[in-house]
Order: C-alpha cells, then sequence, then structure tokens
C-alpha cells in the first residue's frame, strides 16, 4: 500500500492504495466514485476521462500513485457549486442516451472549452475523437458542446474546481 | 388516437415535445448506478476461464491449483451445474415440416467439447479481482483440437465436420409466392449478385456485467445488464430453482442494441452465488465481451431479380445463407426476419426465397439491431441500384415504380393497411442532400441512397403482451410500474411522456421506477422494436383508466359533466371556463376520501395472426412495419482507397414522435452504427478464432468518422403504438450500409458486393480487370430483349452476371 495525497474535486483527500491500482481503480473502488466509466480498461475508449490538473487523461492508464500532489476533477465534481454549462446542454439537448460515455464526453468538452471558448464544430469534434459513444451518433453531443461554449464565462476553468 | 381526449382536436401537451428525458440530469452528473458499479460488503468477484480454441475436445482440467489458493472460494466446473442447459425451442408447429433442430441447447459451462474461441469452461469466485485472474491462470486444461468449420457454405457441405450432433443445418426457411419461372421469362432484363456481410460485434461502451445476492427469502436477485428481464426463467431452470425464487433487478444499461438480449452474465452469475451463497460481482472484461457475445450472422445472399425495360420488378429469386456460430442463440428468428424482408419495400409478384442457417465453429451470431433485416437491405437495395444501371433508368424513378403502397401485399401475402409513404421518405431524403458537389484530384464524390422495410414488434403468433400500472400519490404526482429495460433508447422517459399527456401533468410529475421482474408488471423485453409498441400501449391504458377515475371526482368537485372536463398542467377545469378549475392534488385527495381508485393496471395485447406457412412463408408475420429511407454523400480517393461518409440524411415515418429528441436520437445513433458497419467494422476470424477483441483494432465511428445526421420525421399517425406511433431503434440502422455501398458504387465504377468497404477492398476493386462492375445512368445501355439477359446467365457464382451491354467505362455519377 502506499500513501497518496491529492486534491479531488476541490478537496483535500488521503488515502492508502495499492500501488498496482490505477486512478480507475482508486476512484471507483477505493473511493467509490462510480461516475467515472470503465469501458474498455485499454485506454481506448475514453469512458474514464478525467481532468489531471485541467487535462484530460484515461483514468485506466495512469497508476494512482502519479496523483500525489496533483489535483483531479470527476464527473462528480462539476457542477457541484454551480449550474454546469455543459451539463445542462448534455441533459437538455439529448446528448445522453445510455450515459455511459457522458461522464467522459463532459470532462473532454470542459477541457476542450478551457483552453478554446469559442470552438467550431470540427474543433469539438477533433476533441471529442478519444471518446467513442455507441448511442448518439455524436450528433446530439457536437451540439451540446458548442451550445455550452457559449454560456462558459472566461473564468470556468477546470482548474478552478 | 385521442381516446382519453374529452376534446374533438386536442393539440399535444407532452407528446411530439422535445423535453429532457427523466435520466438526462442524473445521467451528466455520472450518478446512475449501472449493474456494474453495486456493490455490497462482502461481495466475491468472479472471473470465467474461456476456451482459447474453437474447436477442441476438453481433455482434463485440473482446478487443484486454483482451488488452493488463498482467497479462492469456488471453482466451478460443469459438474457443478445442475442442468448445464440454455435452451432454445422453436414453438408448436413451427418446429414441424422444415429441417433443422426444434430444441436446441447450449452448455452454461462447456463439458467435454469447446465449439468456439471463447466458450466458458470453468467459473471462479475468489475475494478480490486480483485473485480471481490469479485462480483464472492456475487452472489447468488439456485440449486436443478436433477440426472444425469455419465457413456457413462450407458447412453445408455433406462432408464437414459436424459443430452439434445431427449435422450443421440449425434451420431453414422458404418464401414463394407467384411463378418465379415465369416471372423471369416475363423479364426484359435479369440481374444477378452475391452479397457477403461480416460478423459485426455490438461494441457497446458498458461490457455485460451483474451483481447477485440471495435476499433474506431465500431468493436470488440479479442485479444485471440486460435488455430481457425474463431471464430469471433461464437462470432458475439452469439452476433448478423454482422460476418464484429468482429475482432480476433490470440496471440502467450502458448499450444493448441486441448484445444483451441473450443471457450474457446471468446464468454464470447466477451459478456463482447459489453455489457460494455470498453476493458476487462478475463484470466481462473487454476482451470477453468481444469473444464472448453473440455477434451479427454474416450472409452470404444470392440475389436474382428481373425487370422489364419499364421498370417494373417481375421475378425475385434468392438464396440467404447464415452464419449462426458455434450455437443457436436466436438464429432461427433472425433468419425469419431476412426471409419476410428479402424482397424490400417493394411489389414483385413472382418470389422464390429459400434460406438457411448454419453451425460453424465461429463465435455464436445472433440478435443485432434489425435482427436480419440488414443483410437483406443491403442486398435488395444493392439489386435496385443494379437494375436501374442496367435498364438506363434512374435509381429513384426504379423504386418509386414498385414500392409498395397501401392495399399492396407483401411477398408472404400480407395486405398493408396503411400507406407506407416509401416515395416521400426517398424523395425527401434526397432532396435533403443539397446541391452536388463536385470530386477534386483523385477523390471522386457520389451519392446513394436505400430505403428500407423493417418489422417492429415480435411475429404475430408468439401472442405479445405487455403490462403497466399507474398510480396517483397524494400530491397530485404520478407513478407508473412497468418492467421495461431502458436500454438507452429513452424507454422509460416516453412511458413517463405518454402518462403526463394522459393525466394532464407536468412532466416533471411523473415519474416510472422499477424494472424488476418480481416488483413492476411484466412488460416483456427491450428488443424488437417493441416497448413503445407493447409498453407503451400499456401504460397508455393504465393512464386513461386512472383518468377516467380524475375525471369522475373532478366532475363532482366541479358540479360539471364529466365530458366537459378537460385536464392540463396538473388541474381539471371545464372547458370554456379556465376559472372553474381544480387540481389534481385537490382531486386524488377526494379520491382518496371517497373511495375512488386512485390507480390502475391494464394489459395490451398485441394483435394476433395464426403461424406462417412454414413451407411458403406466407401469412402475417408481423403486426406492422417502419418505412424509411436513408441518403448519403461518400467521398472515395481512388488513390488510398479511404472513403468518407461527408453527409447522412435519414428520413422515416415514425407515426408520432413520442420525445422528439428521442425519435431523432435513435436515428441518428442507428445511421452512424449502421455506418460503421459499412466502411469499418468487421470481427476479424482466422479458423475461428478472434483476431481483434479490443476496441484498438476493432474500430467503431468517432466524432471524426461521423458526419452530420439530418434526420426527417414523418408523423403519419398510422403506427400501432400509443398516439400512431410506430418502433424506430432497429429501422434506424437498417438502410445505413446499402445506401453507402450503393453511392461507393457509383464513385468507383464497380459494384461493391461485400463489407466493410475498407480502402484496401476499395483499391483491389479498382484493380481488378474483372471486378463486379457497375454501369452508370450516363452510359447504361437498355437490353434490348430477355434473350440477351438469359444468355448471360450461368457466369460466376459471385459478383456481377447480367446487367446488358456497356459494362464498362469511366463515366462519373
Amino acid at each position: 500500500m502506499i500513501a497518496i495525497e491529492f486534491r479531488l474535486n476541490g478537496g483535500a483527500r488521503r488515502i492508502d492504495a495499492p500501488a498496482h491500482w490505477t486512478v480507475l481503480d482508486l476512484l471507483r473502488d477505493g473511493l467509490g466514485l462510480t461516475g467515472t466509466k470503465d469501458g474498455c480498461g485499454e485506454g481506448v475508449c475514453g469512458a474514464c476521462t478525467v481532468l489531471l490538473d485541467g487535462e484530460p487523461v484515461r483514468a485506466c492508464l495512469v497508476l494512482a500513485a502519479r496523483l500525489s500532489g496533483r489535483s483531479v476533477l470527476t464527473i462528480e465534481g462539476v457542477g457541484a457549486d454551480a449550474p454546469d454549462p455543459l451539463q445542462d446542454a448534455f441533459a437538455t439537448l439529448g446528448a445522453a442516451q445510455c450515459g455511459f460515455c457522458t461522464p467522459g464526453m463532459i470532462l473532454a468538452a470542459r477541457a476542450l472549452l478551457s483552453v478554446n471558448p469559442a470552438p467550431t464544430e470540427h474543433d469539438v469534434r477533433e476533441a471529442l475523437a478519444g471518446n467513442l459513444c455507441r448511442c448518439t451518433g455524436y450528433v446530439k453531443i457536437v451540439e451540446a458542446a458548442l451550445a455550452a461554449a457559449q454560456h462558459v464565462t472566461p473564468c470556468a476553468s477546470p482548474r478552478s474546481s | 388516437m385521442q381516446q382519453y381526449a374529452p376534446g374533438d382536436s386536442v393539440a399535444y401537451r407532452v407528446i411530439g415535445t422535445s423535453p429532457a428525458r427523466a435520466d438526462a440530469w442524473e445521467k451528466v452528473r455520472g450518478r446512475p448506478i449501472y449493474a456494474g458499479d453495486f456493490a455490497l460488503p462482502g461481495m466475491l468477484h468472479g472471473a470465467i476461464v474461456r476456451s482459447p480454441y474453437a474447436s477442441a475436445r476438453i481433455a482434463r482440467v485440473d482446478t487443484s491449483a486454483a482451488r488452493a489458493l488463498a482467497g479462492v472460494v469456488a471453482v466451478l466446473t460443469h459438474a457443478d451445474v445442475p442442468r448445464n442447459e440454455m435452451r432454445m425451442e422453436l414453438p408448436g408447429s413451427m418446429a414441424e415440416a422444415t429441417a433443422g433442430a426444434v430444441l436446441a441447447t447450449q452448455p452454461v459451462l462447456a463439458v467435454d467439447r469447446v465449439r468456439f474461441h471463447g466458450e466458458p469452461v470453468v467459473a471462479i469466485a475468489a475475494e478480490t479481482p486480483e485473485i480471481a485472474a490469479q485462480a483464472v491462470e492456475l487452472i489447468a486444461i488439456d485440449y486436443e483440437e478436433l477440426p472444425g468449420v469455419y465457413d456457413p457454405v462450407e458447412a453445408l457441405r455433406p462432408d464437414a465436420p459436424h459443430v452439434h450432433e445431427g449435422g450443421n443445418v440449425l434451420r431453414r426457411w422458404h418464401l414463394r409466392t407467384g411463378d418465379v419461372a415465369e416471372g423471369f421469362r416475363r423479364a426484359d432484363v435479369i440481374v444477378e449478385h452475391t452479397y457477403r456481410t461480416p460478423f459485426v460485434d455490438h461494441a457497446y461502451l458498458e461490457t455485460e456485467t451483474g451483481i447477485g445476492w440471495i435476499d433474506a427469502e431465500g431468493v436470488l436477485v440479479l442485479r444485471a445488464s440486460t435488455q430481457v428481464l425474463e431471464h430469471f426463467r433461464d437462470v432458475a431452470d439452469v439452476l433448478q430453482l423454482p422460476h418464484s425464487r429468482v429475482r432480476i433487478e433490470g440496471a440502467y444499461l450502458g448499450g444493448g442494441f441486441g448484445g444483451k438480449e441473450d443471457v450474457t452474465v446471468e446464468c454464470l452469475l447466477g451459478l456463482l452465488v447459489w453455489k457460494t451463497g455470498r453476493p458476487t460481482r462478475l463484470v466481462f472484461s473487454r476482451e470477453e465481451s468481444f469473444i464472448g457475445h453473440g455477434k451479427r450472422h454474416p450472409y452470404v445472399l444470392r440475389y436474382r431479380t428481373g425487370a422489364r425495360r419499364d421498370g417494373e420488378l417481375v421475378a425475385l429469386e434468392a438464396e440467404l445463407i447464415s452464419d449462426s456460430g458455434a450455437y443457436a442463440a436466436l438464429s432461427p428468428w433472425v433468419l425469419f426476419y431476412s426471409l419476410v424482408t428479402a424482397t424490400g419495400p417493394y411489389r414483385i409478384p413472382h418470389v422464390h426465397v429459400d434460406a438457411v442457417t448454419a453451425y460453424t465453429n465461429n463465435p455464436i451470431a445472433s440478435a443485432y439491431r434489425t435482427f436480419g433485416s440488414i443483410q437483406t437491405c443491403i442486398a435488395y437495395e444493392s439489386q435496385m441500384d443494379a437494375v436501374a444501371a442496367a435498364l438506363g433508368m434512374d435509381a429513384l424513378e426504379l423504386r418509386e415504380r414498385n414500392f409498395l403502397r397501401k392495399g399492396d401485399a407483401i411477398a408472404t401475402g400480407q395486405v398493408l393497411e396503411t400507406e407506407p409513404m416509401l416515395a416521400e421518405t426517398m424523395r425527401r431524403a434526397w432532396a435533403a442532400l443539397g446541391p452536388a458537389r463536385a470530386g477534386d484530384g483523385p477523390v471522386r464524390i457520389a451519392r446513394g441512397l436505400a430505403a428500407s422495410f423493417t418489422p417492429y414488434g415480435r411475429m404475430c403468433w408468439t401472442r405479445d403482451s405487455a403490462s403497466a400500472w399507474v398510480g396517483m400519490e397524494l400530491d397530485g404526482t404520478a407513478v407508473v410500474r412497468c418492467a421495461a429495460p431502458d436500454v438507452g433508447g429513452g424507454q422509460t422517459s416516453s412511458l413517463c411522456s405518454i402518462t403526463a399527456e394522459v393525466l394532464g401533468l407536468p412532466l416533471d410529475r411523473v415519474v416510472a421506477v422499477g424494472r424488476d421482474s418480481h416488483f413492476t408488471p411484466r412488460a416483456g423485453t427491450t428488443t424488437a422494436t417493441r416497448q413503445l409498441f407493447m409498453s407503451g400501449n400499456a401504460v397508455l391504458r393504465a393512464a386513461e383508466a386512472v383518468r377516467r377515475h380524475l375525471v369522475d371526482q373532478a366532475a363532482e368537485l366541479l358540479e360539471a359533466g364529466v365530458d366537459d372536463v378537460e385536464l392540463a398542467e396538473g388541474a381539471a377545469f371545464v372547458r370554456g371556463a379556465p376559472d372553474r378549475a381544480v387540481p389534481h392534488a385537490a382531486i386524488v385527495k377526494a379520491m382518496s376520501s371517497s373511495g375512488r381508485p386512485m390507480q390502475a393496471l391494464e394489459k395490451y395485447d398485441a394483435p394476433v395472426a395464426p403461424t406462417i406457412d412454414p413451407l411458403t412463408g406466407q401469412g402475417k408475420p408481423f403486426n406492422d412495419y417502419t418505412f424509411g429511407t436513408q441518403a448519403v454523400e461518400v467521398e472515395v480517393d481512388v488513390e488510398t482507397g479511404g472513403t468518407r461518409v461527408s453527409r447522412l440524411v435519414a428520413c422515416y415515418d415514425v407515426g408520432q414522435a413520442i420525445n422528439r429528441q428521442s425519435a431523432e436520437g435513435q436515428i441518428e445513433g442507428g445511421a452512424i452504427q449502421g455506418l460503421g458497419h459499412a466502411v469499418l467494422e468487421e470481427v476479424a476470424l482466422e479458423n475461428g478464432i478472434n483476431r481483434n477483441p479490443h476496441l484498438i483494432d476493432y474500430k467503431i465511428p468517432t466524432t471524426l468518422d461521423a458526419p452530420p445526421v439530418e434526420t426527417i420525421l414523418i408523423e403519419s399517425g398510422n403506427g400501432l403504438g400509443p398516439f400512431g406511433a410506430k418502433g424506430i431503434g432497429e429501422p434506424a440502422m437498417t438502410p445505413t450500409p446499402a445506401a453507402v455501398m450503393n453511392a461507393v458504387s457509383r464513385a468507383i465504377d464497380r459494384r461493391v458486393t461485400a463489407l466493410p468497404i475498407t480502402a484496401e477492398r476499395v483499391l483491389a476493386m479498382l484493380a481488378a480487370d474483372d471486378a463486379p462492375a457497375v454501369p452508370s445512368k450516363e452510359r447504361g445501355r437498355r437490353i434490348d430483349g430477355a434473350n440477351e439477359a438469359d444468355a448471360a446467365l450461368g457466369g460466376a457464382a459471385t459478383g456481377f452476371r447480367v446487367e446488358g451491354p456497356g459494362a464498362t467505362g469511366s463515366a462519373r455519377s
């Protein structure tokens, strides 16, 4: 077991975890945060996307030990304090069907909007190309990300959490 | 239609609008607890040992080392399974008259031989996932490889190795109408092609998963990701328990598409829980999902189509051969859907179709969105373009000339009672592609389309039914109870919309709970595009019954006639006098005091028809069909062979959209899934061994592969579902691959006959001198007589045979 101290969704956390655990193991099995999904365990599907110091990473590919001193944002931390434009747009525009890719999609889109608050459709498609969805054909996901961009204030950054 | 409505023409307030789904807000917060998210204190972790061979004898299984490992709680083999078979039976007269199995079975755990790569052999439960994985490695199994058969055509040969005792023919079906020889004699042109489709994976984001425990009453409970709560019966039969002692609690699914229609984790999980007595979780890895669950059937489709020079279709002869894989699963029924849809949505007077599904040592093939309708669409819509080219006729005009209309019979003899609106779906989809674009350099741009028809609801003779309960709470809100699994298509939310509409409630005052085989009224499977049709009607009836009680009570309170009471926005009011109103909460309180029923349990029975004739396919197979067209624009780079679908338009008669964004979402998602089928996806098999069981190798469309999809909804009100709705879940996918094939065929002047349309395949077709050619419309020459066409018959078994003269050239469409 190793001790890991990091920031999770804005709060300080300290947890002992087996050395072989990934961030995905830590979140789901160690902390009971099951909003981060395991779709392949191989870094391909993007369902486990979380933000590590604001950058999107695949939680299944990052060892939990790498979190020490860093900041993680998961879907449970999005919109916790104030309504989140991405969640609002995804919900109202029908971008979530089965919902399994949704947390990863929202975090990947959040990372995009933090560096590019006025993306084009192509920007959105490029940014989300690593997040697979089998239900929606991506139409309403892309629409939702573009709609949310219209409502993102300049201070809304993943680092602010 | 608006049976509940007291007025003549009440506009819908909820139906047809685009509200956020009931589950949307929780899903965007990551809160829904999927089957694999659920945990219980002290739970064990399951793992499955699977066969690395496609065909082998099991000589010896040594579990001693695994059993000796600390933390291993159970190591189970076939000898531990009380009744080691899952059954697929053909009911009633269907079992007679044609060749093939009446009862097909599949072991839960392999006994003395394995028939496919990935077949479960040993089930393990351990204290941690790591120990379970370690135990898997410690199981020693000696296999002796056996000859296998890996192609359905090979499997049908008399000397092929038998996958099961009794031979490799699982099931045959036949469709006969008219006199096909006479039909071909009347034809001025005959076009023949053979089409091949691959194994395709559902590739839902959530793999198969579940958790089980034994509750205080001794009932085995499984919380599983399944489209079919009724699998509690399969689990009970396998464990030799009374059906009443197994309960399946349906979680929200992370996608299904038919892949969670058969039993997946249920029997293995039930076995582990029952044998250990402890809560157990079983999650299939992505690789296990790929090698373990049923796929879309590969087909070989030999099509011969005859037409008059004016474009009238006169004859179709077709042979459909499907690869069932190692076990039966739902193959006979999938093949039956193919039989019924083999003609496409066209009037053809003389039809002769033989269909057979054969066992092989390939992965199991079973249900996958469209259920056998997509393979036939690939063939019949390619044939339409080929016939049009051979006749020198516009491909849309040819279709329009032959489309089924109200009053026409499909080839089974079933007369269509409502207008299919096929021409409208086709013309609107084609027009929406917009102005044609020119290609540039090596990039050729072309368009294609495919019309389609797909059944919704089960076969008429199955006597399908669904039940639902609707009740009022004292605060005037409503609860729906209905055991309809939500696979992500918005099934639950649509039931809320129906209830809100009927009861005059805002949508947020209705909740649909449950999806549980013990606690909610049985609604049947979320398969066969049946849930809106079946459970939607059951909920409609239950809500209408509750509405009658509400209106009776409101009429008393308002001192008005029941015919003058309207319900809207959570209140009852007197028509024409909106100030005379009483809120639902007050009505329900009065109902409670007066003893009026506040709830209703209702059942909807689908219309029943006799079993079809198994020798001729004649009869009424399905109650209704959904018709629609998809049109695409493709860019094909003739230097790299790469194909990009740049535009996609889908137009369907959905009858009535219940939740508009859900209807659109189904179509968008189905079309892009179909696009993957067309240009990307194929399970790579090498003598039955799955060589790409990972998402890195099995490519599904990403945001960059998927073009924007434009959906056009026609709402005829002609469906059999609530408010005239038709089903759209499966029809959404049916025509996409065919439309892409037709577009690419035009782009490269070759008839694409196999999927997926990879760069390698395109380059090979461009390079091959004898590639099947498709004469483009601009160059095509009219065939001057049947003799010329007939003379060309008898060519190669595959590929292009007859399209008349002028079959090569380079004109662009």
